[in-house]
């Protein structure tokens, strides 16, 4: 769609600056905040600060959906209907961690500018990976929201927990991303360049012959790409650094950078991997059966993901962690398809995820607040001690989770299983369904902890302000209103569903 | 506005659920008087569609057609037939009958009644819907309000009892998920819509037929509950409070039983006519004995109703088995009456258990001298679900046993023996609770109260005029579903199924 309009649509260094703006401002933000916190003495005003910022990038990065598709900086990022989806997504996710830290007592207590500037930069570079178009750029990219991420884990001062997250998040990450860029150095042998569409085109132009190289390349990069999405068996640092982290920045990792890795993965594997072979179904390049290996990562993430989940008794961070991963499972389920209704059913079901899930996150820190507790038994009776909304409203992000109609969640596992059958694989729809009733097990165990027992008198009263309510209002209205009116969400994510390839 | 009355049955007390909400949380009497104006409209207007429907034709009437998700070709789309007509009349009928039943709940009101209306609500859906994803929807919406009203206003055990009832009917609806999406997938253009799926019905193979009927089958014989997927509901009976009791066994149960007749038979015929005997047949028979023998041992009055239950949904499945006129005629009047009867069966045990709370069926003895209006009721409802003639469900039964009698006459025999089982542990519970000597500690329990009687004498009119009219319930249905049986016998001779399933008959 490109080729047919009159502008240059491969811009170089300079006129590519236009079409970053958001990124830009978000860039210029960071440094502002650095500065600003030399003088600024209450580090809140920094927050309010950053969440305006956020809020302008988001309108900018709205702006840009109607602007065409362009490839900026010497075909290394694309501004394109697929990145900005993502764009838009992990600035939603920025916005509503913003939002929490702001009405977070861990964070308050803290009082440190520095956080709302790292966390700006985290979604800085979560947008450079919906964008990115280059190995370099990608691997670049990745590195920044790490490094910042593993800084945002570690933020709760004194704090033993947190210390042991960020330091296993660093351990894990330094891995992962050493073996991801040695796998990428093995694509570069093999395709003789960094670009997607430059290996996309070698590969297919090449003889199968070096597939097995390729097999291992792939291998190797997807262990740096399901670490960021936590899937199986990259996925052993989520629960540790959920449980250590400050609760808007487990959400934050849990919605925005689950989003930016699948952001990445898709783009990487549906470009230079694969191609559209024509309604809407695409075809491999290179000889390796990638979508095998992403069936199998797909249904061991869900089934591991949710057998660790109903192990995990107390804490409910933990317990949103293993969920999170059981959900990469079910996400991956739409790369397996291989098709542009299993891309979509992706894109929704990330946009819904982000609803559900920072607001089950929402809750835990709503009760952390009052009550300093973030167990399950902290949650005993919530229903019945003055907490009815907190209670109601977290059952309907968990039973949204589960994946039951009216709410938002079963619309995206419905679209999902729905890209599965399509395609006939009974099995992987089966593994998926069986999935989502050993994950009500766990969700119902919170929700009747919550409703079904009654209060002992030691677990506190659970007060919801005002700052607080509005989000919660906000997401739990999203996630009814997405479980009967989805479809403009559906056609956005359908037409973000495709990429711009120059 | 919307003009069609299925439309507002569905939406009213959804509309309801809200405003309950808004109300003031102390002031109970006037929630409780908000929900039962909220259910009596849908009750008038069940008289009224029972009074102006066709009974001619086998169409779908009170059509609404509206696209909700236009591009996943999602569509609001409701009607009733024959088969659903019965559904709804019942459902609007139990529905503020179960209002009034809850009169005396005072934990948390509000939120009671809520979820109750939510439930009305989903359970009138699933019986109008004709697009196959509303009619899931609405299935599983039921699930929620079902597991918090068990759950919070349960028995001792109610917490194991909703999880339990919850994800047994979870296991079988993503079952019905994958199956609804294979039949929407190998339509083109892609459907949900139940008539243009059972119209295309020719073109399904033989293997995916076989295979969407098991999945769907499994999903609804949960919800009937067919041995053996039928425990929770022992447990979600004795712990859920005496409202919900009714909805669960006068309605709930009949979903499944409505769902095989509404999805199976006409869109996977073929798979009907190879499952029936082994699935439907020999199971409903297996149903019927099993839950007599299950009921007469034993001891929580309400347990025994429960596995009562289980046995008299068995009639339905093996009428439905049987593809001849009377047997599935007899199906529906069956599953209608057992609404009808097992509501009455509920309310009078939530009556005793409210006054002595215990239903320990060896700890009463004498009641009727003690309370001998309320043991009058306890009579006619006893009397109706043993099959007496002269009350309703004996008119079912016999039609169930007619029809199978033409195709199973050995599954029959052992059919029409259990109602000896059945005359068995009814009369024998009766004897033990209500006659004999009186026990002392019960001597000033007070007789049944008008509200309390109020609940009842709808069900016992009901009872009475069917046992002696059932062409009331039989004119409406009838044409539906001689159409419906003929749809599937046509699709077997057309397969050529139909003699190997007359042979495997004839062969058992």
């Amino acid at each position: 769609m490109g080729a047919a309009m009159a502008a240059p649509t491969h811009l170089g260094n300079l006129s590519s600056l236009g079409w970053l703006l958001p990124e830009i401002l978000l860039g210029l933000a960071v440094v502002a905040i650095f500065l600003l916190d030399l003088v600024v003495e209450e580090k809140e005003r920094l927050g309010d600060v950053a969440l305006g910022v956020m809020a302008i990038a988001i309108v900018l990065i709205t702006r840009l959906l109607w602007a065409g598709d362009r490839s900026l900086f010497e075909n290394s990022v694309v501004v394109d209907g697929f990145g900005l989806y993502f764009k838009l997504l992990v600035g939603l996710a920025a916005f509503g961690a913003i939002w929490m830290s702001l009405g977070s007592r861990e964070v308050r207590r803290t009082n440190q500018g520095e956080y709302w500037g790292i966390l700006l930069a985290s979604a800085l570079g979560m947008m450079f990976m919906g964008s990115a178009t280059n190995l370099l750029m990608a691997y670049l990219s990745l590195e920044f929201v790490s490094l910042t991420s593993y800084v945002l884990a570690g933020y709760k001062q004194g704090s033993r927990r947190a210390g042991e997250a960020s330091l296993k998040y660093l351990i894990y990450g330094g891995v992962a991303s050493g073996a991801m860029i040695y796998g990428m150095s093995w694509i570069y042998g093999l395709a003789g360049s960094l670009d997607f569409h430059a290996i996309h085109d070698a590969l297919a132009g090449s003889p199968s012959g070096a597939s097995l190289a390729l097999f291992v390349a792939l291998l190797l990069t997807l262990a740096g790409l399901g670490y960021k999405v936590a899937a199986f068996p990259f996925h052993a640092w989520a629960p540790d650094v959920y449980e250590g982290a400050p609760i808007p920045i487990s959400g934050f990792l849990a919605v925005g950078s689950k989003a930016a890795g699948f952001a990445l993965l898709i783009r990487f594997f549906f470009t230079a991997l694969a191609h559209d072979g024509g309604a809407g179904a695409y075809q491999l390049v290179g000889g390796v059966s990638w979508d095998q290996l992403m069936l199998a990562l797909s249904v061991l993430t869900m089934t591991f993901g949710n057998l660790a989940a109903l192990n995990q008794q107390s804490n409910l961070k933990r317990l949103l962690a293993y969920s999170s991963i059981a959900h990469a499972g079910y996400v991956l389920m739409g790369l397996v398809v291989l098709t542009t209704d299993g891309l979509r059913a992706m894109l929704f079901y990330l946009a819904v995820y982000y609803v559900m899930n920072l607001g089950a996150f929402l809750v835990v820190m709503l009760v952390a607040n009052s009550t300093g507790r973030e167990d399950l038994d902290g949650f005993r009776g919530l229903a019945w001690r003055g907490g009815a909304w907190p209670a109601a409203a977290m059952a309907v992000f968990l039973f949204s989770l589960t994946g039951l109609p009216p709410l938002a969640g079963f619309v995206g596992k419905f679209y999902l299983f729905a890209a599965v059958v399509e395609r006939k694989m009974y099995f992987l729809a089966l593994a998926g369904v069986v999935n989502s009733v050993l994950s009500l097990f766990y969700y119902a165990k919170v929700v009747r902890t919550m409703f079904l027992e009654q209060p002992t008198g030691g677990e506190g009263a659970v007060t919801v302000d005002v700052h607080n309510g509005i989000l919660l209002g906000v997401l739990v209205a999203a996630t009814l209103v997405l479980g009967v009116a989805w479809s403009p969400l559906m056609d956005f994510a359908d037409r973000s569903a495709r990429f711009f390839l120059g | 506005m919307p003009t069609n009355p299925l439309t507002w049955m569905i939406f009213l007390p959804l509309l309801g659920a809200a405003v309950i909400l808004c109300l003031p949380r102390d002031n109970h009497s006037l929630v409780k008087w908000t929900a039962l104006a909220f259910t009596i409209p849908a009750l008038l207007l069940a008289i009224a569609i029972y009074q102006g429907f066709d009974r001619t034709t086998a169409q779908m009437q009170y059509v609404t057609k509206i696209p909700w998700i236009p591009s996943f070709n999602i569509e609001y789309f409701v009607g009733i037939d024959g088969l659903s007509v019965t559904m709804v009349l019942l459902t609007a009928l139990i529905a503020p009958i179960c209002v009034l039943a809850s009169w005396e709940i005072d934990k948390a009101p509000k939120a009671y009644f809520a979820l109750f209306l939510v439930l009305i609500a989903a359970m009138m859906g699933v019986f109008c819907a004709l697009d196959f994803f509303l009619f899931f929807v609405f299935w599983e919406v039921m699930l929620l309000p079902m597991y918090f009203l068990i759950g919070i206003w349960g028995g001792p055990r109610r917490e194991y009892a909703a999880i339990k009832f919850f994800l047994y009917t979870m296991v079988g609806s993503v079952l019905m998920l994958i199956a609804m999406l294979a039949l929407y997938f190998h339509n083109d253009p892609h459907t949900f819509d139940l008539l243009k799926l059972a119209e295309a019905r020719s073109t399904y193979s033989s293997t995916f037929q076989s295979l969407a009927w098991l999945a769907l089958f499994v999903g609804f014989a949960i919800k009937i509950p067919a041995f053996p997927f039928h425990t929770w509901l022992p447990d979600a009976h004795v712990e859920a409070p005496t409202a919900i009791s009714v909805i669960l066994a006068g309605v709930l149960l009949k979903m499944g039983t409505y769902g095989i007749l509404r999805v199976n038979f006409p869109i996977l015929p073929e798979g009907t006519l190879r499952y029936a005997f082994w699935l439907l047949a020999a199971l409903g028979t297996w149903n019927i004995v099993y839950g007599a023998l299950c009921a007469m041992a034993q001891k929580d009055l309400k347990k025994l109703i429960a596995y009562s239950s289980i046995s008299h949904m068995g009639y339905v499945m093996f009428g439905m088995a049987s593809l001849t006129a009377e047997g599935i005629d007899g199906a529906v009047l069956q599953m209608f009456n057992h609404g009808t009867v097992t509501a009455m069966l509920f309310l009078l045990v939530g009556v005793i258990y409210d006054r002595a709370h215990h239903r320990n069926i060896d700890g009463f003895g004498g009641l009727a001298s003690i309370m001998p209006v309320y043991t009058a009721w306890v009579a006619l409802a006893f009397f109706a679900a043993m099959g007496l003639p002269g009350l309703s469900a004996f008119i079912s039964e016999v039609l169930v046993l007619l029809g199978g009698w033409r195709n199973y006459p050995g599954l029959t025999a052992v059919a029409a023996s259990a109602v000896v089982l059945t005359a068995g542990y009814m009369l024998w519970a009766m004897q033990r609770v209500y006659l004999g000597k009186p026990n002392e500690k019960y001597l000033s329990l007070p007789d049944i109260n008008r509200r309390e009687i109020a609940t009842l004498v709808p069900l016992g009119i009901i009872v009475i005029v069917l046992g002696v009219y059932p062409h009331a319930i039989l004119d409406l249905i009838d044409t539906s579903l001689q159409h419906l049986n003929g749809t599937v016998l046509a699709a077997g001779k057309a397969a050529g199924a139909v003699a190997s399933a007359a042979s495997g008959v004839a062969a058992h």
